[in-house]
């Protein structure tokens, strides 16, 4: 049961790491002072909700790895975050609208893991329950502010939409270890939360003056280690330290 | 990023229940939900809020600084106002 369960946290882990240094990527850069702040602010909290996991990951595999260790000193075939996660920053509302559809299916999962017969990922999922709502909230107003703002913005708001749609397929995917880990009542199944996510997709979509995109082919592989060039370059940029002065601290 | 569509919220934060909202800062937003939001990431970042108010700028009735003596200088000769003329009971202690 350990080796699922450690793929399973690392997973939870990457998804956070990624996406909270992709987040991070704006700081300074933020199209006004105040949304600088509110990514800050979310790149903060997943790269949290990572520490937390790797730090479980390490302890549960026994061979002494840090949160460190998992985060800095991986290759890119190691990772197991979604494609979602990974791809590039964009525009403001490509990133704005990647957080909506991450947090819409994230908060109501992590409502679901916090009762985990795992305690240590029930633990971790409350405290990060609070954090996505909260991503929630604040990407799915700007969404609906961007769809039915000016023509650019909705532009850019469904431009945005179709590059991001056939990536939303891996976050439903389940592998056999998996089944083995919602079977017992410590993993969450990504297909009870389907209905929930499409609920608020399509409520927010409705207000934002944008339609999901139908039959659309999903990518998949980043669960199993199998990602796109911007991962390496991601990574190359988070690592750099680590590998260029191994073991450093500040 | 215009006035117009972006204007000036003035935010107001409670930091313990009991006291009163104090003024924090100001900020642009888009309307008032988002000004909250705003509000949120930018004055309670270090743990200092449990309640937050926003005010559109434009709301705000200010007292011109030129009409500082009319308004303010007769009350510079009222120092009776002042509780500063009584004793204390030892009693009493600190107040």
């Amino acid at each position: 049961m350990e080796a699922p369960l450690f793929t399973y946290t690392l997973r939870l882990a990457d998804n956070a790491l990624v996406l909270g240094h992709r987040l991070s990527e704006w700081c300074g850069h933020g199209p006004m002072l105040e949304e600088d702040l509110a990514l800050a602010n979310m790149a903060l909290d997943c790269i949290g909700q990572a520490r937390n996991f790797y730090t479980y990951a390490g302890e549960m595999e026994g061979k002494g790895r840090s949160e460190d260790d998992l985060a800095y000193l991986r290759d890119c075939a190691d990772f197991t975050n979604i494609l979602l996660v990974e791809r590039p920053r964009g525009d403001f509302a490509f990133t704005i609208l990647r957080q909506f559809l991450y947090s819409a299916f994230m908060h109501p999962f992590f409502e679901q893991l916090s009762a985990s017969k795992d305690e240590r990922l029930a633990a971790i999922a409350a405290k990060a329950e609070k954090e996505m709502a909260y991503h929630l909230r604040h990407s799915a107003e700007w969404v609906i502010r961007l769809g039915d703002g000016t023509e650019g913005s909705a532009a850019r708001l469904s431009e945005a939409l179709a590059d991001l749609w056939p990536f939303t397929g891996e976050m439903f995917e389940v592998d056999a270890a998996e089944r083995a880990l919602i079977e017992a009542g410590v993993a969450v199944d990504p297909a009870s939360i389907r209905p929930l996510w499409l609920e608020t997709v399509d409520r927010v979509f409705a207000d934002a003056l944008i339609t999901r995109p139908k039959d659309v082919w999903m990518q998949s592989g980043g669960r199993r280690g199998e990602h796109s060039e911007h991962l390496g370059h991601l990574l190359a940029d988070l690592q750099f330290m680590q590998r260029a002065y191994p073991g450093s601290v500040w | 990023m215009t006035e117009k569509n972006m204007p000036l919220w003035e935010v107001f934060i409670r930091s313990r229940t009991g006291l009163s909202h104090r003024h924090a800062g100001s900020l642009h937003a888009p309307d008032a939900e988002m000004a909250l939001q705003n509000a949120r990431d930018v004055y309670t970042r270090r743990g200092e809020g449990l309640s937050i108010w926003v005010v559109p700028s434009s709301a705000i009735t200010a007292s011109d600084p030129a009409d500082k003596d009319t308004l303010f200088e007769p009350t510079a000769s009222k120092v009776y106002r002042h509780p500063t003329f009584y004793e204390v009971p030892e009693e009493v202690g600190h107040m």
